[in-house]
């Protein structure tokens, strides 16, 4: 009985050992991965057409559900803005209230959440796929190094499209938000522009959330070309990668958001 | 059977010089042995088969001569270089020698026939585009498919898109082509004109190449020389006329395509009787 007990403990142990051991396997062979990336970069920029191409793939094909996400989600903050600012006669402050949550917080953090499943799963899904029918494996065969053919030019694609994605939700979202305030609601233009204009500052505010959004891209990319690269050559395998693409990419961005939060805007802790 | 390939006459007049060659030759996955001693010697000019079930080992020659594995133990060495010793930067040069067409083509699926051609010559040559152009229609008109050169991957048929790779894979008119699976799922028709290309484009070029199959009937038609594999290790090997007249049990078994002998139909199990009654 005794001995079952210890024989359990250790079989318990002995997986979670192994876990653990797997784990740091991956995250190593991870870091190997980004540093090959990275020093894969000049060999990008060279390619500059495959890079501009993964912009527009990454960039232009996200553009209708950034934007109409965003036109959304500053109605939406409007409304409710509105709702609590008009019980303590605040409402001329609701472009104040839109424009710093979007630009804070909401443009990089729901940007960076869509971009991921909208841009981030199709890198993934277009690597392992090319990694399940030997693409790669004849790149390599061909002396050309899929890090700097494929790899490098999704990275950096993912990377400069994601603050200009972000940039254009934040201002989907004011224009919703001025589009219910304004025009619905009836909020002095002028009060709603000039305290919003007031009130947001360049370097604080903005280039903050723009470093955010940078941040997030490089997140974002990183995770869903490291996926796809190390994608098991299976529809299975592929189909898994592009679900952790998703998940990881999404916890990364909430993750690091608090992270960047807490060193950007000091005064509010 | 011969211990070692010799030339076949009437094929070629090149000296038989060692293109690839495989010196007892070890390779595995963690604890798992794949290849066992492994030793093979392939000629320059030469058509060869690697021959054997799947899973045994094939595929995994072609890698370790293209430097895509490494050896645990023994030498492989490629136009006399040994290709595990050779740094990324000597590695990738003579890759640049070599042609490989995988099991289904492995085209680019977002590039067009043109740019899947054209994609070695553009990305290792400064070559002008008008003479890029030429070499594509040229390297297309050898496997019969220059009309297709506006097409996309997709709307290929299998063995077109084999033609296609083939195409692709002599673009730079390499030393040595690796052919992994050629016939592979392809119709008859196809199968024997993927085959004479790949003996005509030897002879043509005057290359060397490595055909991994399983296709007994094919490639005793075209090839000079065959090994067989079994379990990771050569099991036998001879000319196409001594593996017709070969009484060796493995290879009598390939040749025939019979269901049971030396590689069993069964699965290792336990006795088919007292599995059946365990429960009893």
């Amino acid at each position: 009985m005794l001995s079952a007990v210890a024989n359990g403990v250790a079989d318990v142990l002995r997986r979670l050992g192994g876990g653990a051991f797997a784990a740091i396997g991956r995250l190593g062979y991870a870091t190997r991965f980004c540093v090959a990336v990275a020093l894969e970069t000049p060999a990008a920029f060279a390619r500059l057409h495959l890079t501009l191409r993964e912009i527009y793939f990454s960039g232009v094909l996200s553009l209708i559900i950034i934007l109409v996400s965003g036109l959304f989600v500053g109605m939406v903050l409007a409304l409710q803005g509105y709702d609590v600012l008009q019980r303590y006669g605040a409402d001329e402050s609701l472009g104040v209230l839109v424009a710093l949550s979007l630009v804070r917080e909401l443009g990089p953090v729901v940007a960076g959440l869509l971009f991921a499943s909208r841009a981030g799963s199709a890198i993934t899904a277009e690597i392992g796929l090319m990694k399940a029918t030997e693409q790669l494996s004849a790149m390599e065969m061909m002396a050309v190094d899929p890090l700097a053919r494929v790899v490098a030019p999704r990275f950096w694609g993912g990377v400069i499209s994601m603050p200009l994605l972000a940039a254009l939700f934040s201002t989907m979202g004011v224009f919703g938000a001025y589009l219910v305030g304004v025009r619905l609601i009836d909020i002095d233009p002028g009060a709603f522009w000039g305290n919003m204009k007031a009130a947001v500052d360049f370097r604080y505010d903005i280039v903050n959330g723009i470093i955010k959004s940078f941040v997030f891209g490089i997140a974002v990319s990183l995770i869903a070309v490291f996926e796809g690269y190390d994608a098991k050559p299976t529809a299975e395998g592929v189909s898994t990668a592009t679900t952790r693409t998703v998940v990881e990419s999404s916890l990364a961005i909430l993750a690091l958001d608090f992270v960047l939060t807490v060193f950007m805007f000091r005064g509010f802790t | 059977m011969s211990a070692t390939p010799a030339p076949v006459p009437g094929r070629s007049n090149c000296l038989p010089e060692v293109a690839v060659e495989l010196s007892d030759v070890t390779f595995g996955y963690d604890q798992r042995p794949v290849l066992t001693g492994i030793s093979m010697t392939i000629p320059q000019g030469k058509v060869v088969a690697i021959m054997g079930g799947s899973g045994c080992g094939k595929t995994t020659i072609l890698r370790l001569v293209g430097g895509q594995l490494k050896p645990r133990s023994g030498r492989v060495t490629v136009a006399g270089e040994s290709v595990p010793d050779l740094d990324r930067d000597a590695l990738y040069a003579m890759r640049r020698r070599f042609g490989m067409l995988f099991q289904f083509g492995a085209l680019f699926t977002d590039m067009s026939v043109y740019e899947n051609i054209a994609f070695a010559l553009r990305e290792h040559t400064d070559l002008p585009e008008e003479l890029v152009r030429d070499l594509v229609l040229m390297k297309l008109h050898a496997v019969g498919l220059r009309g297709a050169a506006h097409l996309m991957p997709s709307e290929l048929s299998g063995g077109m898109a084999r033609r296609v790779a083939l195409a692709r894979a002599i673009a730079l008119d390499p030393m040595l082509v690796m052919y992994d699976e050629p016939f592979a799922g392809l119709d008859p028709i196809s199968l024997g004109v993927v085959g004479q290309l790949i003996r005509r484009l030897n002879d043509a070029l005057g290359i060397t190449s490595i055909v991994v199959t399983h296709d007994v009937y094919e490639s005793l038609k075209i090839v000079d020389y065959l090994y067989f594999v079994s379990e990771g290790r050569i099991v036998a090997q001879g000319t196409p006329a001594e593996v017709r007249a070969s009484g060796d049990a493995f290879v009598r078994q390939f040749v025939d395509g019979e269901s049971d002998g030396p590689v069993p139909f069964h699965y290792p199990a336990a006795p088919y009787r007292s599995e059946l009654f365990a429960r009893a």
